[in-house]
């Protein structure tokens, strides 16, 4: 096993004793990051930039001063405004934009002496679920199944940043959620993805897809990684005025595996017909495991669950349009080549007829139409009391004593590439049917690996907590990793 | 819902798209699946529910009123597509 492999704090035990150094750790990773390009899972990458960073980190660690991340690898969402770096949402419309500051997590893990290793593939303007609406090549996932070589998705829209931890390319990952981008990537590729309270982490500096879902998150390899991630990225920020002003707890501690006398629901709601056996399976293994350590099983309902979907697919558009309305051509990124007897508003259709994926222009579209005049009120008003519904359901659960919900992270495994066709975009919002919830209710969720399927592919569980409780979230989640045992790999084909 | 040639036209205008009038039928149509996939929203009994402005319950915040950046006119035009003497630029405006 190369050292990429190791889990985040594996490797600063190795960093704090002197056993390894960050310049070897982040060489190794740059080796794989080399080795996997037929991944596409980064966008853009300097070896020169990660060298300068890894050996400025080793002097800190010599220094004996190191911070908690020192050393560490990872990998940035295409996303997130990296000062200095290409940042492109995987949008043409953001061709050669290099941002002249930085997101407030990626610079608080920088403070946390963490190496940025580059930008992580994803589809465009975080609108998708297979990475392949990206300006860059689709991501391949590491995964194959059993006896088959043909492609499959990551998942999305943080495909780039699931592969790449997956395929131990970094060591850690940040992403963002907005439906699901988290979770549901981390369950296709076998990894933990956290999606953490909306509010906890600062959205300064991430492009804006959806800002009242919108929350940026780690990818890891275990339970401990992610917390030690978060409780890095997570705190109050003057800059965002949604952030949240509590503390932010250090989250490690709370991973003690004592789980006794947790209530955990099970939505009936989530029950899908058709949904496959192995789906069933896990869930109910899961169960089996949060009861064994002694949390009580409680059977609940969230009965506006089915409609979830509908009004995602109100509300996030509606607010896409209006936060994509920046993209005129006129401060930054691409400008479409202009006629001389063309005007400004041919310029503004022009730069964005061209500058927009055909995903990203039908979903400006949709959240154009339900918030123009006599849609308004039919569409987006009575999405909005729909979300009011929704989140009640699941305060009623919490008020009626359940600690956290398990369920399902995805309806299925990881399909091919190319196997959704663009013309039927509703079959891949389904992808997002166990995950939007938790974003309308601007809950705490996470992704947790349980087991392979018989195509040898890997299957995820969710589990969603009360707001700001996630060190409990991750406790839960840890048991069920504890007991899994899920150490499965890709076979390597790249 | 079907959505007309015309309604896709007035859509693809109001968000400020090109379109070609032959890419027009397409996008109608899919226009028309999510419209009637949202739909089923109308199933549900919204009276009375008040519409979620802010999904956690916390006042938005108020910050004092002071200048902290300014003077960086460089830096906020390295990124535009064709600054000008210190300038966005775009096509004449007013004739």
């Amino acid at each position: 096993m190369g050292l990429s492999a190791l889990t985040i704090s594996e490797a600063s035990t190795l960093l704090d004793k002197g056993e390894i150094t960050s310049v070897e750790l982040s060489q190794a990773c740059l080796n794989e990051i080399e080795a996997a390009r037929e991944l596409n899972a980064f966008s853009w990458f300097d070896p020169d930039l990660v060298m300068e960073q890894a050996k400025s980190a080793d002097r800190q660690l010599s220094n004996g001063n190191a911070p908690s991340l020192c050393g560490i690898p990872i990998g940035i969402k295409d996303l997130f405004c990296v000062k200095g770096s290409p940042t492109q949402a995987a949008s043409k419309i953001l061709e050669g934009f290099k941002p002249e500051y930085e997101s407030t997590v990626t610079q608080k893990l920088k403070d946390a002496g963490s190496v940025f290793l580059g930008k992580l593939n994803m589809d465009e303007f975080a609108m998708g679920s297979s990475t392949e609406h990206t300006v860059y090549k689709p991501v391949i996932s590491p995964w194959r199944s059993k006896g088959s070589e043909k492609p499959l998705t990551a998942g999305g829209s943080s495909g780039g940043s699931a592969a790449a931890v997956a395929a131990d390319l970094c060591l850690g990952a940040l992403g963002t959620d907005t439906g699901g981008s988290i979770r549901q990537p981390a369950a296709f590729t076998g990894i933990v993805g956290l999606k953490p309270t909306y509010g906890r982490c600062s959205r300064w500096g991430i492009v804006a897809f959806a800002s009242s879902l919108d929350q940026a998150g780690p990818f890891a390899r275990s339970v401990e990684d992610i917390a030690l991630l978060l409780e890095v990225i997570a705190g109050y920020d003057p800059k965002d005025s949604t952030s949240y002003k509590g503390e932010v707890p250090h989250y490690s501690k709370y991973l003690t595996g004592d789980i006794r006398g947790k209530k955990i629901g099970i939505p009936r709601e989530y029950r899908l017909d058709g949904m496959p056996g192995e789906i069933e399976e896990i869930w109910e293994g899961g169960k089996a495991i949060l009861k064994d350590a002694g949390a009580t099983i409680v059977d609940i309902s969230l009965p506006h669950t089915k409609f979830a979907l509908p009004t995602y697919y109100v509300i996030a558009p509606a607010e896409a349009s209006s936060n994509l309305a920046r993209y005129d051509g006129v401060r930054y990124g691409y400008r479409a080549i202009m006629d001389s007897n063309m005007n400004i508003v041919d310029m503004y259709k022009r730069t964005r007829g061209e500058g927009f994926g055909a995903e990203v222009k039908r979903r400006v579209m949709i959240g154009t139409y339900v918030l123009s005049q006599g849609f308004y009120e039919a569409y987006y008003l009575r999405a909005q009391k729909i979300r009011t519904l929704i989140k009640k359901d699941f305060e009623d659960v919490f008020n009626g004593g359940v600690d956290a919900i398990l369920t399902p992270a995805t309806p299925s495994p990881a399909f091919a590439l190319g196997e959704i066709s663009d013309d039927d975009p509703i079959k891949m919002y389904l992808n997002d049917v166990f995950t939007v919830t938790v974003n309308l209710a601007g809950l705490p969720g996470i992704s947790i690996p349980a087991r392979l399927d018989s195509k040898g592919l890997p299957l995820g569980l969710q589990m969603i907590g009360r707001p700001w409780q996630e060190g409990d979230l991750m406790n839960l989640a840890q048991s069920i990793e504890s007991n899994v045992h899920f150490n499965h790999k890709p076979q390597r084909w790249w | 819902m079907g959505l007309s040639l015309d309604e896709a036209r007035k859509v693809a205008h109001l968000a400020r798209i090109h379109v070609e009038e032959s890419e027009l039928p397409d996008i109608a149509n899919e226009l028309s699946v999510i419209l009637d996939f949202m739909e089923q929203l109308n199933e549900v009994d919204i009276e009375g529910i008040e519409p979620m402005t802010s999904v956690t319950p916390m006042k938005l915040r108020l910050r004092n009123d002071i200048v902290v950046t300014g003077g960086d006119k460089d830096l906020i035009l390295s990124n535009a597509p064709l600054p000008e003497q210190g300038f966005f630029s775009v096509p004449k405006v007013v004739e």
